[in-house]
């Protein structure tokens, strides 16, 4: 264990290495991130408007959305564009499905040289796995609550 | 032969025979290729996987091709070499071992991240200084897509680097070590200690290893009781911009300024604007190509007669990482000199 | 307006998640998993709903909308089947995007081999 002292001079050393090192100007990288975080939500509306006036309910219309978005970006990551967009995108590319599923090609394809179940299989949940676990276990907890207020009748 | 106490100081050797360089290659990828020192490599593969099938085999073939050549430049058998000390970035060394394995020449494979040239040309010398070898090949790899795959990130997956992230090298580095030939020479070594402030940003390597390379300066001046002007230059590894910058502070603090006389081998290989690498190069491979194409050419040529060769590494693995442990580093010194009487080569 | 409003509810949203990225040492994967667990809670607590009704793609289509879409699967499947349906709603309203994502990026292991970066 580190005693009080090299904690301190720790301390010290690691709020020095933060003034000396630059860091990416953050208005910049938001406004890219914007943009194109807004582009692909905008790609995202168009697909659900014209599956809604192919006359689907909100719901089928939003799955064709979701499955059409997650299409297209894991072509994009095959054919190498994805990593491009992100790279200016930022927060833009990763927080739309589209980044979820980016994750997920990019593990798959980058990880068949070691077998179809050790290598796609296992690895293809590198990224994603954490997402999809802790999504269930999020919603289950928040459901669990909602399931005991249901028993006594609150709600 | 009667051996005389060659060390000195606390953590270092001076040979009395200093070790000759013999030869050096390098072998580097397309994105190296085009950097400031593309002319100066022996061989830049267009092709990332050097027609292989993965990145792993890629850097294998890499450090195998680089190995032979390097032999082939000092002129001699690959039987006529007793041993190889050879690393790279890999779990277990695995591009070292498979690399290689076909040459059928006695192995020891080191582990120091980026600073494994340096371990492997302190071992090569005090084989040979110790007339334990007359040849010895000394060698290290890394490869961009064999390490961004393994430490980071799969290729294709799309994200942002800080500007304090390296860009690995992919590229191989590789000098025979023997007893004459050559004009150049391993006068002596100071070794490295781990040296660890307790930093745990992995973006940011070069403020973690910063510390190494100024303790093993630092020591390289109290053991052989010299100033900074005594070195025409001082080499680091892969400090990268920022890590140059906090070196610099460091010894400025001990009383050393070594700003006049120092680079680093992660600044010399890219050209940071145009290439789009953020703080610089990292990676074996790095130290090895750039020591090989940059550094050696200097001292032949007599433009450096005397170097301090500094490779520098961060070690730490993904455990460590995840269980948020620091990132501790470790620089080794080699005096590289030139050879007075322009040596035989 | 659809459009509109899809653009700069999504755009905000990614603009937000840029401060963590680029001001906190939270990797990309953290991130996600964040930002699907808040979205679980945001649709929990009713708060999404009625976004996803004034922006429409702009909330569903950031991984937000994926926690919202994961609640709201869990509370149809109770308000269905009782308690069993909390082992039920997620992976039903989840399955489209993450067979999709599967699906797709499985075949895409098998047309594509690995590429280096930039």
């Amino acid at each position: 264990m580190a005693d009080i002292q090299t904690q301190k001079k720790q301390k010290e050393y690691e709020k020095y290495v933060k003034k000396v090192t630059p860091v990416h100007s953050l208005p910049l990288n938001m406004a890219r991130a914007f943009l194109v975080g807004g582009l692909i939500c905008v790609l995202g509306q168009w697909i659900m408007n014209v599956c809604q006036n192919m006359g689907m309910d909100r719901q089928m219309a939003g799955a064709w959305t979701s499955g059409t978005l997650i299409l297209l970006s894991v072509l994009l990551t095959g054919l190498n564009i994805y990593p491009k967009l992100a790279k200016f995108g930022g927060a833009g590319t990763l927080v739309p499905i589209t980044g979820f599923a980016n994750s997920v090609a990019a593990s798959a394809i980058e990880f068949q040289k070691e077998g179809q179940v050790m290598g796609i299989g296992c690895k293809i949940f590198t990224i994603a796995g954490p997402v999809i676990l802790f999504g269930i276990i999020s919603s289950w907890i928040l459901g669990v609550g909602y399931w005991l207020l249901k028993m006594v009748g609150v709600v | 032969m009667c051996v005389a106490e060659q060390a000195v100081g606390r953590q270092s050797i001076q040979f009395q025979n200093p070790v000759s360089i013999i030869s050096g290659a390098a072998i580097v990828g397309k994105k190296e290729g085009e950097g400031p020192l593309g002319e100066a490599f022996d061989m830049v593969g267009d092709d990332p996987m050097f027609g292989t099938n993965s990145w792993e085999e890629a850097e294998s073939t890499l450090q195998k091709e680089t190995a032979g050549l390097a032999i082939a430049k000092a002129g001699l058998q690959k039987w006529q070499i007793r041993m190889i000390y050879a690393g790279d970035l890999l779990a277990q060394s695995v591009a070292s071992s498979f690399g290689i394995a076909d040459y059928q020449i006695p192995v020891y494979g080191l582990y120091g991240a980026c600073s494994t040239m340096g371990e492997a040309l302190s071992l090569g010398a005090m084989a040979v200084a110790g007339g334990y070898a007359q040849y010895v090949l000394s060698i290290t790899s890394s490869h961009f897509g064999s390490a961004e795959k393994e430490f980071r990130f799969p290729l294709s997956y799309g994200n942002q680097r800080p500007l304090s992230a390296t860009w690995t090298v992919t590229g191989s580095g590789a000098c025979v070590l023997g007893r004459s030939g050559g004009q150049a020479q391993i006068a002596g070594l100071t070794t490295g200690k781990i040296v660890d402030y307790g930093l745990k940003d992995s973006m940011n390597m070069g403020a973690c290893m910063a510390p190494a390379a100024c303790d093993t300066i630092y020591q390289n001046f109290m053991d052989f009781n010299r100033m900074p002007e005594d070195y025409d230059q001082i080499v680091t590894g892969d400090l990268g911009k920022i890590g140059q910058n906090i070196l610099w502070d460091l010894l400025l603090e001990k009383g050393y300024d070594i700003r006049k006389c120092h680079t680093d081998c992660g600044l010399e290989i890219y050209d940071g604007e145009k290439q789009d690498t953020h703080a610089g190069g990292s990676g074996c491979g790095c130290a090895a190509s750039v020591f090989v194409s940059y550094v050696l050419p200097k001292i032949r040529s007599g433009e450096w007669k005397r170097v301090l060769f500094v490779p520098t590494g961060a070690l730490l693995s993904k455990v460590t990482f995840n269980e948020g442990k620091s990132v501790p580093g470790i620089a080794h010194g080699v005096i590289v000199e030139q050879k007075e009487e322009g040596g035989k080569s | 307006m659809s459009y509109f409003h899809a653009f700069w509810v999504g755009g905000l949203i990614c603009a937000l998640v840029q401060i963590l990225l680029d001001r906190t040492k939270l990797m990309p994967g953290r991130v996600m998993v964040l930002l699907v667990c808040s979205g679980a809670i945001l649709s929990a607590a009713g708060l999404y709903r009625p976004l996803v009704e004034f922006a429409g793609a702009g909330a569903s289509v950031p991984l937000l909308g994926f926690g919202h879409l994961l609640w709201e699967g869990i509370r149809k499947a109770i308000d269905e089947s009782g308690f069993i349906g909390l082992f039920m709603g997620g992976f039903t309203s989840s399955a489209v995007g993450i067979s999709a994502a599967l699906i797709f990026s499985y075949l895409a292991s098998l047309m594509f081999k690995p590429k280096m970066k930039g």
